[in-house]
């Protein structure tokens, strides 16, 4: 129970902390602060459109979350989420568009492995180069979600667009590639929500991870390479292997981002429909402590501020919808000094000897 | 000169000081001994005004005194050398000393004055250090004496010297006892702690013994010698003596031929070595630290690229150059490494997950579901295991590494290690910083190993511990093998020689 405890004090210190500074803001531009956060969360928490919209907004979360948690658990920080996640939405739209004739039972599974190995590539690729030539990840994994992002653009506008649509976007993928919305087996959450089942096969993987790396022996090998690299050697375990292993998962679950937004939304690859998630996703990993469990909270609170703050942006006077933008700033600036409040507050702390 | 009285502070739950009374007579060396969180450092740092004591008086020249902070230690002529130097090394010797006490005014340093008198300082303790020499040109001893001109800078005329000869090497610690006396004969008073009892009888005039926070003896070092000291230490009869019978040795495990190991840098560690060690005998590696020991056993121990190794490890009659370390322990091959934080523990995971690091990914441990799973049962069982064997302390498997103290740390490594049956053990420092009553376990340790046949090398920079463990001892200086001696014959100068000069 301590350690619960001591687990959820710091995020939420972050979170308290973020709604009091954004309070602040919210007064010194001349609107109220309790207002406009029971505009915030009342409709983030409304049944059913607004939870069903959060629902949907923190499935991409928990997977970009999760992708990063893998890399963070190893040691590294995967910043490619986001190149990853479009790599590997246009791959399953390819491959929905390309092979729309075939059964359901055989294009579905082929539109996850598309999701699932495309983004296990791309994110495979900073690994093999940090394994072999030390080259580091950050750098590579930003430069690679440039190329992915300028890549499948490229590939929409000339070859895959429909001629003379005027959004950048390809053509739709056959419908028995669609996964059902969560609507059509909840009573009273209108078919209209895009919330489908990829936000079931989120949390799933939430488990997955879990039993991975805490119950298997692969995961006892990735996070003992990054407690410790130099004792993960010398108990026989190839650093080289860990690396390349634990950012194909990461990219793997990054990339199933796309089964929520081609297989459950909308059925096609649309430029640009990444809202920032593979960002998001290290700040859902950092205010979830790197912890599966933690990921759902913090990417349900990111989610949840997210739909909110269209509402905040429609019905109030001076506020708009960037506020989101501060409250979730603040968050990471209070995660990231979780170090300062240690030593501030270390003395005083019960478990603190 | 100094005297704490009654003094008492606690850390939380953790009473580090109880009621401790101890007095340093004007003029002596006074030692402060213990085992490892025995509350001599404590003590010493209420002192040196780090931290302020709950209750009790510190009382110097006949006066109580308030020391809050190591300011007012300072005016009062107190001056302390930690353990870890406190030096820029990029700066000259002279700006390290003055710092924080820069001489003349606020817009012109006056260094010259300084160097003269450091100078002069100097000379008068023959410390022979050059105030303007960059500290990063200094050996580990001359940096030691940079911190002593810093505290006689300041006026002190109390010196308080934390574990000093940590990282001294044999000679150097000779000269450095050498520079004491000097200091006591020029009227000053040094207070020592250490748990090094050779020393403590060496250097000292009159010694203080701590135990669990408390003072449990005070005696004059002519009155007194190691198994009196060691048994207050301890609160227990401790054997000193390593107790063991002739090694029943069987045939050459490991055989290694004209080895050398380059570093990253490409510099040449270790240079031609050639030794074998058999089954059943201990073979003592000597040495000063940084003459090719670490990159040896490493070598060895499949952790160095082979496109580094050149020559031959032959184990069992097997080549196991192109080997990773993984194979090696699949052979029967284990390593208690010299760094345990670095090397030998994930300090993050728990007792339980480090005591199946090189065996989790095989059965029992990874047995279930086609060997891909861990079964938490054995895990658990081997920690158990492990932790009533080796008696490491809190045994509670659900702790994290980090929690335990560095003697329970390297049992619970020795246990692990153990635990694998090995046929060769590589061994390097296995008693560093761990405390007398534990030593006398690990060393006991490691002679019942080699008398049910395991080959063991060890590598260890305290002289005592490979002398008297050993069954052959080599003795290495700059990557070579020096020579050989017989542990029982050879005298400490005859070894001490061959590490400093290597012939």
């Amino acid at each position: 129970m301590n350690k619960l405890a001591r687990e959820l004090l710091f995020p939420l210190i972050a979170v308290v902390a973020a709604f009091i500074v954004g309070g602040i803001l919210i007064l010194l531009v001349g609107d109220n602060p309790i207002v406009a956060y029971r505009l915030l969360l009342g409709s983030a928490l409304s049944w059913p459109d607004g939870i069903g919209y959060t629902l949907f907004h923190a499935t991409p979360l928990i997977f970009t979350g999760l992708a990063v948690l893998v890399g963070f658990r190893c040691g590294l920080f995967n910043i490619g989420a986001e190149g990853q996640l479009y790599i590997a939405a246009f791959a399953t739209a390819w491959v929905g568009i390309t092979f729309a004739n075939s059964s359901s039972w055989l294009l579905i599974p082929m539109c996850f492995a598309a999701a699932i190995l495309t983004g296990a590539f791309w994110g495979a690729i900073p690994g093999v180069l940090k394994a072999k030539f030390g080259s580091h990840e950050v750098i590579n994994t930003i430069m690679l979600n440039f190329i992915a992002v300028a890549l499948v653009s490229y590939f929409t506008q000339y070859h895959y667009k429909v001629p003379g649509d005027p959004i950048l976007q390809t053509a739709p993928i056959g419908p028995s590639a669609y996964i059902p919305h969560l609507g059509r087996f909840i009573p009273g959450l209108p078919e209209r929500i895009p919330l489908n089942l990829a936000f079931i096969l989120a949390l799933l993987c939430c488990l997955l991870v879990y039993l991975f790396l805490w119950r298997t022996k692969w995961g006892y090998e990735i996070r003992a390479t990054g407690s410790n690299p130099f004792a993960a050697e010398y108990g026989g375990i190839s650093i080289r292997k860990q690396i390349i292993l634990a950012m194909s998962v990461s990219g793997a679950l990054a990339g199933m981002v796309a089964i929520n937004e081609v297989l459950g939304n909308r059925h096609r690859y649309y430029d640009g429909f990444s809202d920032n998630y593979g960002f998001t996703g290290i700040a859902v990993a950092l205010l979830g402590r790197n912890h599966p469990v933690g990921v759902i909270l913090a990417a349900l609170l990111f989610a949840a501020l997210q739909h909110g703050g269209i509402y905040v942006d429609g019905f109030s006077e001076h506020v708009t919808k960037d506020i989101v933008q501060v409250l979730q700033g603040v968050i990471i600036l209070f995660v990231a000094a979780e170090g300062f409040f240690k030593w501030a507050l270390g003395r005083r702390l019960p478990w603190n000897v | 000169m100094l005297e704490l009285r009654n003094i008492t502070k606690r850390f939380g739950d953790v009473l580090a000081n109880d009621n401790v009374n101890i007095v340093v007579k004007p003029g002596t060396i006074h030692a402060i001994v213990g085992e490892n969180g025995a509350g001599k450092s404590t003590a010493m740092r209420i002192a040196y005004g780090f931290y302020t004591a709950d209750s009790g008086e510190i009382i110097v020249d006949g006066q109580p005194r308030d020391i809050k902070s190591p300011h007012d230690a300072i005016a009062l002529g107190i001056g302390m050398v930690h353990q870890h130097f406190m030096l820029v090394e990029t700066m000259t010797v002279a700006e390290n000393i003055v710092l924080g006490a820069e001489p003349g005014t606020a817009l012109a340093l006056d260094l010259k004055s300084a160097a003269a008198q450091i100078r002069q300082l100097s000379e008068e303790f023959k410390l022979a250090v050059n105030p303007n020499e960059p500290v990063e040109h200094l050996s580990v001893g001359q940096q030691q004496r940079v911190e002593l001109l810093k505290a006689l800078y300041r006026h002190a005329r109390l010196l308080i010297l934390d574990e000093p000869t940590a990282v001294l090497t044999p000679l150097e610690v000779e000269e450095f006892f050498v520079i004491l006396r000097r200091m006591r004969e020029q009227g000053k008073t040094v207070i020592i702690i250490t748990h090094k009892l050779s020393e403590v009888l060496a250097i000292s005039d009159e010694v203080t013994v701590m135990r669990d926070g408390k003072v449990v003896g005070r005696v004059q070092t002519k009155d007194t010698n190691a198994a009196e000291l060691a048994r207050l230490m301890v609160g227990r009869e401790v054997l000193l003596r390593v107790e063991k019978t002739d090694a029943e040795v069987g045939r050459p495990q490991l055989e290694i031929r004209n080895l050398s190991v380059t570093d990253i840098n490409g510099t040449k560690r270790v240079d031609g070595v050639s030794f074998e060690v058999r089954s059943g005998e201990i073979v003592g590696i000597a040495g000063v630290e940084g003459n090719g020991q670490t990159e040896l056993i490493e070598a060895l121990a499949g952790l160095v690229d082979p496109e580094r190794i050149s020559g031959e490890i032959n184990f069992e009659g097997r080549n196991l150059n192109a080997l990773g370390a993984r194979i090696r322990r699949e052979l029967g091959i284990a390593h208690i490494p010299e760094d345990r934080h670095r090397r030998g523990l994930l300090l993050d995971f728990s007792l339980a997950e480090n005591s199946i690091l090189g065996v989790h990914y095989r059965p029992p441990i990874a047995a279930m579901a086609g060997g891909i799973f861990l079964d938490e049962n054995a895990v658990q069982r081997r920690a158990s295991e492990i932790i009533q064997a080796f008696d490491v302390r809190p045994p509670n498997a659900a702790l994290p590494a980090r929690s335990l103290s560095g003697g329970n740390q390297q049992k619970l490594i020795i246990g692990r290690e153990y635990r694998v049956d090995p046929k060769l053990l590589l061994v390097s420092q296995p008693t560093r910083g761990v405390d007398i009553g534990a030593i006398e376990f690990i060393h006991r340790q490691l002679v019942g190993l080699r008398d049910d046949g395991c080959a063991i090398l060890l590598v260890s920079a305290e002289l005592e511990e490979v002398t008297s463990l050993s069954d052959r001892l080599l003795i290495i200086h700059d990557g070579r093998i020096a020579g050989e001696v017989d542990p029982k014959t050879a005298t400490l100068e005859e070894i001490g020689l061959l590490m400093t000069r290597g012939h």
